[in-house]
Formats: structure tokens, C-alpha cells, sequence
């Protein structure tokens, strides 16, 4: 496998990985909302405060993590860019 | 001069400086107003004080902006950092839908609506990890663009053009809609007339600077709403002594909603009851409620195909995808998907805290600002109720004839609970002038995005791609301007017609854009096997029954019964996924794309080197 193939292979990794993630988060929770409401969390129902709070909060440290991963991977196969910084 | 300066690098270094200024005089001027309150100025003139001030900051930030460069107009120049590239993409993405009616659909609908909140924030996993960094790698000017280069051939390009154009302009409407509402409440005049300042409002905005201009302004709609949405929240749940800080804080008052729910009782009032007690439309009573989750599969289905289709219409929506084509690179651009969604989450996370907060206000009898369960005469008598009841955005329709108030009995537009909660808490006007001029940023700020969106497809794609190849910038530019002032218009025309309320117009155009362009652009680049056949197959499929499936359902047009509860907010699952199915089969049926356009595809998945689209093109 070249240098370029392996370096997709891991990116297409870690974007399934951030997928099942976002998956189990906006979507299979609310799949049982009723009895999540049950368990409560800082005293709010979990299933509303998920949806208010929960999810949301976890897809932006999800994002973060994903983008610094990604650089990882681009630095590690020699991918990354330069002189263009931020 | 303000050419040189903006172009200066300089500039970009002193950003912080420049929008810390920014933001330290819009303070002032908020203290200002609130001692201009205390002298005695009036409620109306603070009102067009806020509104006009801060339209004349983003006009001078739009004149400043102006450029007569082809990559300044179309991305910005590509040298958005990425935090203010994030400021600007939430100001792009928080709609006037976002902003006033967020919390009021939260305040009726409850949990069910927040279906909503996954759905707009968890689409941005899916830019992130699918979509930006490699359009921003291509180097494209519009997302059709993409298409057009990717796939090739004018009616991919074509194709791709119709879909941003229907889904942009279902929700441009709705955004010049809100901006006529609210101007015409600030400044006190009538809603037709307002929609016209409304847009040129906007287009003071965009029209010398395009891309540059939109994205600086953008930054400084961003700091107005989320200061406007946010001091109120504080300021009720301090005020009230609900929590410091009301987002960990409002569990008490959560459950408390639970109890006045069950001992006033949800009722949902027969449709011939309300059209007898002659209640204005788009008005609503509780009826579901705060938190419970509704039992039953089908509720869930409900729950999750709503969040599936505002999450794929999220990365869909090309005046989003377009806001990662400014960054400096592609490393930016991921990073400022994240700065996005971390300032969207800051309002969004607040909407349900105001309408807990405006909910229990209204609802908590041991309150003084409670007005269920007291006799009806003495709440005519409140000035708030009395000024909303007269311009019909409230009504009391006593259907018991007992002369007290039942949860059933108030009727109110969601908007209101935005737009009036700070008067129903009885903070100062000066905070109701504040959340006046914050939607109208939102309002503004979305709007801009997306007549941009659409008229640089159409002069970009259609006019230089297709019909005149050969025409200079000068022309370019100029035809690119003008289709804006057209779009521009004709959005305010059709919003002054007041065709549909703000929100369902917003879901079609998440339904539009997943549609027609989610799997056409994932593909592209997730599958090099896509072809041209299979692209253009899969988004006159898609968008086609998509809808045809909006008119089947739609309850303004054949009414018919949705199947499997996909009803007209949702229809993009249809259209999505008849596009997939006919984009990998006919793909499959058609000749492997040729090597030049697999190589490309490769190119576009290493972050380093150039661009696929050259600087200019």
C-alpha cells in the first residue's frame, strides 16, 4: 500500500469512528427517551436534558477531538500543510 | 484607504483588537440607552435607537469591505482565521427562525420540538468529518462549483445550481419575513414596508464586498445576538432567584412545570372551539408537555427522523459549506467547524432555559408575573398582555365563560416568548430594544449568507461557467451584484406577501438541500466510482421526489396521509434516499470516471499541496 493509500485508509477510520459516535449520540438515545427520562442528571430528566444540553455539548468536544486527530494522522504520513497556519 | 487597510495583514492580527472595540462600545451604547430609559426617553425610541444603530455599524462594515477583487468577493480572500470564521459561520447559521422562534417552539412543543436542537447542532459532526475540509482542499468559489468540477459537464453544474437556488430561497423568505417583523416593530411601521428596510438592510451588507463584506459584518452580528440572547436569560433567573446560572441550575423549575401541567391539566382545544372564540391564526395554547417524553415507538420515530433530516439538510445547506471556503487552509477549515458549533451551542443551549424560565413565568401562580388561575379582567389590565392582544399576537379566548384564566385559554405566537419575555419578567425596555436589534442580526446576518449563496451561484456558475466564459471581472462582478439586488427583491416581494410562518418554510429548505445535494457531494468525494450519469440521475431523482412527496403530504397542498409518519417536515428522507439508490446504480451502470478525475479525487483527500481550482478561476 502507498504512503497515500494508508494515510486514507486511517482518515476513513477515524471518520466512521466520529460517525458511530455522532450515531449513539443524536440518534440511538432518543430511541429510548421514555425510560432514559427515568435516570436524571444535575436534577433534569435525562432524556430533556440531553437533547437541551448533552448532545450538543458532546458533538463540540466531538468536532474538536476529530479535527486534532486528523491532524495527527495528516503530520504522520507527511500530509500536513505548511506556512499556512492560523 | 479602508481598501488598503483591510488588506493590510496587519488587519487580520488586529481582529481581536478590532471586534474587542467593537464589542466594548456595543456595551456602552447598551448603558447609554438604559440611562437614556431612566431621563425618561421613550420605549418606541429606544427601540429605533438599537435597531438603527447597530444596521449602521454593519452598513460601515459592509462599505469598508469593498472590493473589486474576484477571490475577496467570492471567499473572503481566504484568510478568515478560524475563530472568526466560527463567529461568523453561527451568526450565518442562527437564523431569525433560530433566535425569536427557537425558544418558542420550545416553550409549546417541549421536548418533541427539541428534536430540532439535536438535529441543527449534530449536522455538524457531519461537515466536519465529510464535507469541509475537502471542499476547501478542491478550492471551489460555490458549492455547485464542486459539482461542476468533480463530476463534470454543464448539467451536473446546472443540476446543482437549481438545488442550492430552491433550498436557499425557501429559506431566504423566511428570513427576510422576520427581518420585516421586527423592523417594523422597532421602528413602528407597517410589517409590508418593513420587509423593504429589512432588505436593504441587508444588502448594505453585501452588495460592495460580497463574500468579505458578508463575513466581517457577520463577526459583528454574532457578538449583537448572542449578547442580546444572553443577558436576558441571566437576568430573569437571577432576578427571579431561579440560579446564577440558569443552564445547570433550572432542575427545580423543571420539575415544577411537570406538577402545574398536571394539576392544570393539558388540554388540546377542538379546532372548531378555537375558530368559534375567533382566535387569530399562528396562534397556539400548551397542549404537550415541558419534558415528558411522549410514549410510544412511533414518537420516537418522530423524534429521530426530524433530527435526521435537519442533520443531512445541515450539511447540505451550501451557504454553510460555502463559510469553509474562506479559511486559510484545510487544517482552518476543520478546526473552524468545531468554533462553529461551539458558538451556536452557546445560544442553543440557552433556548431551553428561556422557555423554562418564560414558561414558568407565565404558568407559576405563586409568582407575580403568573397569570393562569387569575380572573381575566385583571390580566387585560397588564400593560404587556394588553399590547400584545391588540397587535393579535395574544389572545384570551375563555371557553368555560368563568371569567378566570385556564392554561387552555391563553393563546399566544411562539415569537412572543422571545420578543416579550423580558417585558413579561419586567426587566427595563432598554433589554427588549437589545433582543430587537439581536433578531434582527440574526435575522440579517442568515439571510445575507444565503442571497450571497445564491446569486454567486448563479453569476459564478451559470453566467461565467456556462453562458460567457470570456467575461472580465469588472463583468463578473458587476452581473454578480446585480443578481443580488434581483434575489434580494424578490425574496422581500414574496415575504411581503406573507405566504407560510417562519418555521415550516426553514425545515423544507433543510428537506431541499439533503435532497438534491447531500449524496452528490459525499460521494464526490468518499467514492471515486461516482459518475457524471449517476450524479445528475441522483439529483433530478432526489430533488424530484422529494417533492413530489412535499405536494403529496403537504398539508397546504394534497394533504394526503403521511406514510410512516414522514410527514411535510421530513421529507427529505425521500428524497435522499431515492437520490442514493439512483446515483450508485446508474453509477454503477456507467463507465468508471475517467483517471484525470480519479486522480482528482485523490488530490482532494491529502490536506497538503495545491488546490484543485486554481486562486482565480
Amino acid at each position: 500500500m502507498s504512503n497515500k493509500e494508508r494515510h486514507w485508509e486511517k482518515t476513513k477510520g477515524l471518520m466512521m469512528l466520529t460517525l458511530a459516535i455522532w450515531f449513539i449520540f443524536s440518534i440511538v438515545i432518543f430511541m429510548f427517551g421514555e425510560s432514559l427520562n427515568n435516570g436524571s442528571f444535575l436534577g433534569y430528566p435525562l432524556a430533556y436534558y440531553m437533547c437541551a444540553q448533552g448532545s450538543i455539548v458532546i458533538f463540540v468536544v466531538l468536532i474538536f477531538w476529530f479535527a486534532n486527530r486528523q491532524e495527527k494522522i495528516d503530520e504522520e504520513f507527511g500530509f500536513a500543510e505548511r506556512g499556512e497556519d492560523e | 484607504m479602508a481598501e488598503k487597510f483591510i488588506n493590510r495583514k496587519d488587519f487580520i492580527n488586529n481582529l481581536p483588537r478590532i471586534y474587542g472595540t467593537y464589542t466594548g462600545g456595543f456595551l456602552i451604547f447598551i448603558i447609554l440607552m438604559a440611562i437614556a430609559e431612566q431621563a425618561g426617553m421613550t420605549a418606541k425610541t429606544i427601540g429605533i435607537c438599537f435597531v438603527a444603530f447597530t444596521v449602521a455599524i454593519y452598513a460601515l462594515i459592509g462599505w469598508i469591505s469593498r472590493t473589486v477583487q474576484v477571490d475577496a468577493y467570492y471567499v473572503a480572500g481566504r484568510q478568515v482565521p478560524t475563530v472568526f470564521n466560527g463567529m461568523a459561520t453561527a451568526a450565518d447559521w442562527m437564523s431569525g427562525a433560530s433566535f425569536v422562534a427557537m425558544a418558542g417552539g420550545i416553550y409549546f412543543g417541549g421536548y418533541t420540538y427539541m428534536a430540532f436542537l439535536v438535529g441543527w447542532t449534530g449536522g455538524y459532526v457531519l461537515v466536519s468529518s465529510l464535507m469541509a475540509p475537502y471542499l476547501r482542499k478542491f478550492g471551489c468559489y460555490t458549492v455547485p462549483d464542486f459539482i461542476g468540477t468533480r463530476y463534470g459537464g454543464n448539467l451536473a453544474r446546472f443540476m446543482a445550481v437549481v438545488v442550492l437556488t430552491l433550498a436557499s430561497f425557501t429559506y431566504v423568505t423566511a428570513q427576510i419575513n422576520a427581518t420585516g417583523t421586527i423592523a417594523s416593530r422597532a421602528l413602528g411601521i407597517p410589517f409590508e414596508l418593513g420587509v423593504w428596510v429589512g432588505l436593504v438592510s441587508i444588502l448594505l451588507c453585501s452588495m460592495l464586498g460580497g463574500m468579505r463584506a458578508v463575513t466581517w459584518t457577520q463577526v459583528a452580528q454574532y457578538i449583537v445576538l448572542i449578547i442580546a440572547y444572553l443577558i436576558p436569560v441571566f437576568w430573569i433567573s437571577n432576578k427571579n432567584g431561579f440560579g446564577f446560572f440558569p443552564h445547570f441550575m433550572l432542575a427545580d423549575e423543571v420539575a415544577r412545570l411537570n406538577d402545574l401541567e398536571a394539576t392544570f391539566g393539558l388540554v388540546k382545544n377542538a379546532a372548531a372551539d378555537i375558530k368559534a372564540a375567533g382566535v387569530p391564526g399562528g396562534l397556539k395554547s400548551i397542549s404537550v408537555p415541558h419534558s415528558d417524553v411522549p410514549a410510544g415507538g412511533m414518537a420516537a420515530w418522530k423524534f429521530i427522523s426530524l433530527a435526521i433530516c435537519m442533520m443531512v439538510g445541515t450539511a447540505s445547506l451550501p451557504h454553510i459549506l460555502m463559510r469553509y471556503f474562506t479559511t486559510p487552509s484545510v487544517k482552518a477549515a476543520r478546526k473552524s467547524v468545531a468554533w462553529s458549533l461551539f458558538f451556536i451551542a452557546l445560544l442553543y443551549t440557552s433556548a431551553p432555559m428561556l422557555a423554562t424560565l418564560s414558561k414558568i413565568s407565565l404558568l407559576d401562580p405563586n409568582l407575580p408575573t403568573g397569570l393562569i388561575g387569575k380572573p381575566i379582567a385583571e390580566i387585560m389590565q397588564i400593560e404587556w398582555v394588553n399590547a400584545w392582544v391588540n397587535v393579535k399576537q395574544a389572545f384570551i379566548a375563555d371557553f368555560n365563560q368563568d371569567g378566570i384564566l385556564q392554561l387552555n385559554e391563553w393563546f399566544m405566537r411562539g415569537d412572543v416568548v422571545v420578543l416579550a419575555t423580558p417585558e413579561v419578567a419586567g426587566l427595563p425596555y432598554v433589554i427588549s430594544g437589545l433582543v430587537a436589534a439581536g433578531g434582527m442580526a440574526a435575522a440579517m446576518s442568515t439571510a445575507d449568507g444565503l442571497i450571497l449563496a445564491i446569486a454567486n451561484a448563479l453569476s459564478h456558475d451559470i453566467y461565467y461557467k456556462i453562458v460567457d466564459p470570456k467575461a472580465d471581472v469588472r463583468k463578473r462582478l458587476l452581473v454578480a451584484r446585480a443578481l443580488l439586488i434581483v434575489i434580494g427583491a424578490a425574496g422581500a416581494y414574496i415575504a411581503s406577501m406573507r405566504i407560510t410562518s417562519i418555521l415550516g418554510a426553514v425545515a423544507w429548505a433543510f428537506d431541499f438541500a439533503m435532497s438534491g445535494l447531500f449524496f452528490p457531494l459525499v460521494l464526490g468525494i468518499w467514492w471515486k466510482r461516482a459518475t457524471r450519469a449517476g450524479a445528475v440521475a441522483g439529483m433530478i431523482a432526489g430533488l424530484g421526489s422529494g417533492t413530489a412527496y412535499l405536494i403529496y403530504v403537504g398539508p397546504k397542498f394534497m394533504a394526503q396521509t403521511p406514510w410512516l409518519g414522514i410527514d411535510h417536515l421530513r421529507f427529505g428522507i425521500i428524497g435522499a434516499s431515492v437520490c442514493l439508490v439512483v446515483m450508485v446504480v446508474v453509477s454503477l451502470m456507467t463507465e468508471e470516471p475517467d483517471s484525470a478525475t480519479q486522480k482528482m479525487v485523490d488530490e482532494v483527500r491529502v490536506p497538503s499541496g495545491k488546490t484543485i481550482l486554481g486562486k482565480a478561476h
